[in-house]
């Protein structure tokens, strides 16, 4: 009833409108058949503003515009894939098997890079290039496993703190108290405390981790959780788990895939200072850190300094390409850098 | 100001002592042999138990603390047991105090001027070749770990430019790399937020009315920009803090320092349980204060600061 009031209230403006518009002849494109009221249609009316954005591919497209952050892409796939290829290429060597010459029963010690050994032996002739993939698989291995435990942890205690008013208060103050104590520290005494091994140095490390993402993750809840969406959706009924699960978390993408990607690379640097204070994995796990550490030891004589440069590079060219991944693909997923 | 300066000292003060409490217990876990030194095979069982109850190691938990709690405000740490055989923890560490904080004081002062003016001259040349090439500093330095990339500024270093390798308190050279070596981090950090405050700021309105003006492209960014961009700077300090006091743990073992880092390297390596604990403890004080005096400076810093709020935001 009043619908049909308004239409025909809406008319008779248009038919005025009509008539006091002065519409030049000889404009083409634009006649008087133009300027005729359309027909009621109640779908045209149901219908909203659209665009076919999808969040996922307007990602994709900012990321892949990135030309430098592609190529590290494409050199950290390649490095992984080999990294976990390389054991099963034949003719490779054991990484902890010490080679001994046949014809004088000594080991191969300290050789040059040759066609043999294709990055030389260490101090007590094990071959060096085997050593390097397999302790980068370690070290990956570490990274990763902290990297989504971190991740996991962060986001949990982040949304619970920020989105359950009761609990802010408390898990701020044992935020403040472990805040303030240096990182290397915390991590030193708990790797002290429970002994080196592989599950040790990761325990130890998420134990440090995850409170920068908590508290990354909560203080944007805190911004967000009162925006009007999530009012309404509150006011519907829905249940807070939906509700940071569905309303909240997508919003933080970004922030969560860039802390996720800078702690592995952070990861891989603790489990390297770690083993040199001695508090890293056993020597017959060859890592990075291992590596290096034994690089270190005999990096004064110049031309022993292969056995720390080759290690050092691959663990560079691994922390630097994730630390470039992380920042681009946290400013391509930015919904703010999507127009 | 005076109302949060008490409060802020409080939660100081209760954090320390849930930092003592937290340490000594985590040290009790440890299996004992750190406290016996190089004899602990020869010792019958017996034996070890006496030793044990003479240090008081027996007792139930609550005991110990009360007597550590007793001794720490008589300051006393305990005594060595390993490194240096039953000579008090704080008469080991007393003489390593001033070496190391001579060097985290000349560290964070490079780090702060040198970081503050690289991010001045990025902004300036935002998207120019310099801009660029301090960034390529920035992004290599936040991503090739520390552990990593000091060992060669060591190596390198030293036979480049014929610096000496080690620590040495009587040649003024050896200080040169070790303090450059401890403010690397801090210069990248400084570089990076002003240049991002800085940024933010010359993209306001103001900046364009002021140009409009007339005013000289050097009083904009001296008398607004950088005014406005120290703000935020202040808070980054503490950070910084925490920072330097990690990087010298390992540049001071790295260079054979005589300060507490090196120490504590020396005493994990050598598993000497009190010294640990007492080392562990007094950096942790050392960050505790220095966020405390970095909360304070940027309160002083910042009029605009709505005090009440900080602390719920942080």
């Amino acid at each position: 009833m009043i619908r049909k009031k308004l239409l025909e209230k809406a008319e008779a403006a248009t038919a005025m409108n009509a008539a006091a518009t002065f519409v030049p002849e000889a404009d083409a494109g634009v006649d008087a058949s133009m300027f005729v009221p359309a027909d009621f249609d109640a779908s045209a009316g149901e219908r909203g503003g659209y665009s076919n954005y999808s969040y996922w591919r307007s990602t994709l497209r900012g990321f892949l515009r990135n030309k430098a952050a592609l190529g590290f892409l494409i050199l950290l796939c390649t490095l992984i894939l080999f990294t976990f290829v390389q054991p099963l290429i034949p003719g490779q060597r054991s990484p902890t098997k010490i080679h001994i010459d046949p014809a004088t029963s000594m080991q191969y010690r300290n050789l040059t890079p040759s066609a043999e050994f294709w990055f030389g032996t260490n101090t007590i002739g094990q071959d060096l290039w085997s050593r390097i993939w397999s302790g980068t698989r370690t070290s990956l291995a570490i990274g990763l496993i902290v990297g989504v435990v971190e991740m996991l942890i962060g986001i949990t205690f982040g949304a619970i703190w920020g989105y359950v008013r009761k609990f802010d208060a408390v898990i701020t103050e044992i935020y403040n108290v472990i805040n303030n104590i240096p990182t290397t520290i915390i991590l030193m005494l708990l790797a002290y405390i429970l002994r080196p091994s592989f599950k040790t140095m990761v325990i130890a490390m998420c134990a440090t981790g995850w409170l920068g993402l908590a508290r990354f993750v909560r203080n944007q809840i805190v911004i967000i959780r009162d925006r009007e969406y999530n009012l309404a959706s509150r006011c519907l009924g829905t249940p807070s788990r939906r509700i940071i699960v569905k309303n909240l978390l997508p919003y933080l993408v970004s922030v969560i895939m860039l802390q996720t990607a800078l702690s592995i690379p952070g990861t891989i640097g603790w489990e390297v200072f770690l083993t040199y204070i001695g508090l890293g994995l056993p020597v017959s796990i060859p890592s990075l850190g291992n590596l290096v550490n034994e690089g270190r030891q005999i990096m004064m004589s110049p031309e022993l300094r292969y056995q720390l440069l080759f290690p050092t590079i691959i663990l560079s060219l691994i922390t630097i390409s994730f630390y470039v991944l992380g920042n681009a693909f946290s400013d391509a997923s930015d919904p703010r850098n999507h127009v | 100001m005076l109302k949060y300066t008490l409060k802020r000292l409080a939660q100081s003060v209760v954090t320390i002592f849930i930092v003592i409490s937290a340490v000594f217990l985590l040290m009790r876990l440890l299996p004992v042999e750190g406290y016996f030194g190089d004899g602990y095979d020869k010792l019958s069982e017996s034996q070890r138990e006496a030793v044990l109850q003479k240090m008081g190691l027996l007792d139930p938990w609550y005991v110990q603390i009360g007597a550590f709690y007793k001794g720490l405000a008589r300051g006393n740490l305990g005594v060595s047991s390993i490194y240096r055989k039953d000579v008090p923890v704080l008469e080991v560490i007393a003489p390593r105090v001033p070496y190391s904080m001579r060097f985290g004081l000349v560290a964070t002062g490079l780090a702060l001027a040198a970081g503050l003016g690289m991010g001045v001259s990025m902004a300036k040349h935002k998207g120019k070749a310099l801009d660029k090439l301090w960034t390529g500093y920035v992004v290599f330095v936040n991503a090739v770990p520390l552990a990593v990339y000091l060992l060669f500024i060591q190596l390198y270093g030293t036979s480049l430019f014929h610096l000496p390798l080690l620590f040495d308190k009587y040649r003024p050279a050896s200080w040169i790399l070790p303090a450059l070596s401890m403010s690397l981090g801090g210069i990248a950090g400084y570089a990076m937020w002003m240049r991002r405050y800085m940024v933010d700021e010359l993209n306001k309105d103001y900046i364009k009315l002021a140009r409009a003006k007339g005013l000289s492209q050097s009083t904009i960014m001296v008398r607004h920009v950088m005014r406005n961009a120290y703000v935020p700077m202040a808070q980054y300090l503490p950070a910084s803090i925490l920072m330097t006091i990690s990087g010298s743990i390992y540049i001071e073992s790295l260079y054979s320092i005589p300060g507490m880092g090196g120490l504590l390297v020396d005493v994990i390596q050598r598993q000497d349980n009190p010294m640990v604990q007492g080392l562990v403890l007094i950096f942790s004080m050392v960050g505790i204060v220095g966020l405390f005096l970095g909360d304070m400076l940027m309160a002083v810093f910042d009029p605009r600061i709505k005090l009440s709020k900080s602390e719920a935001s942080r």
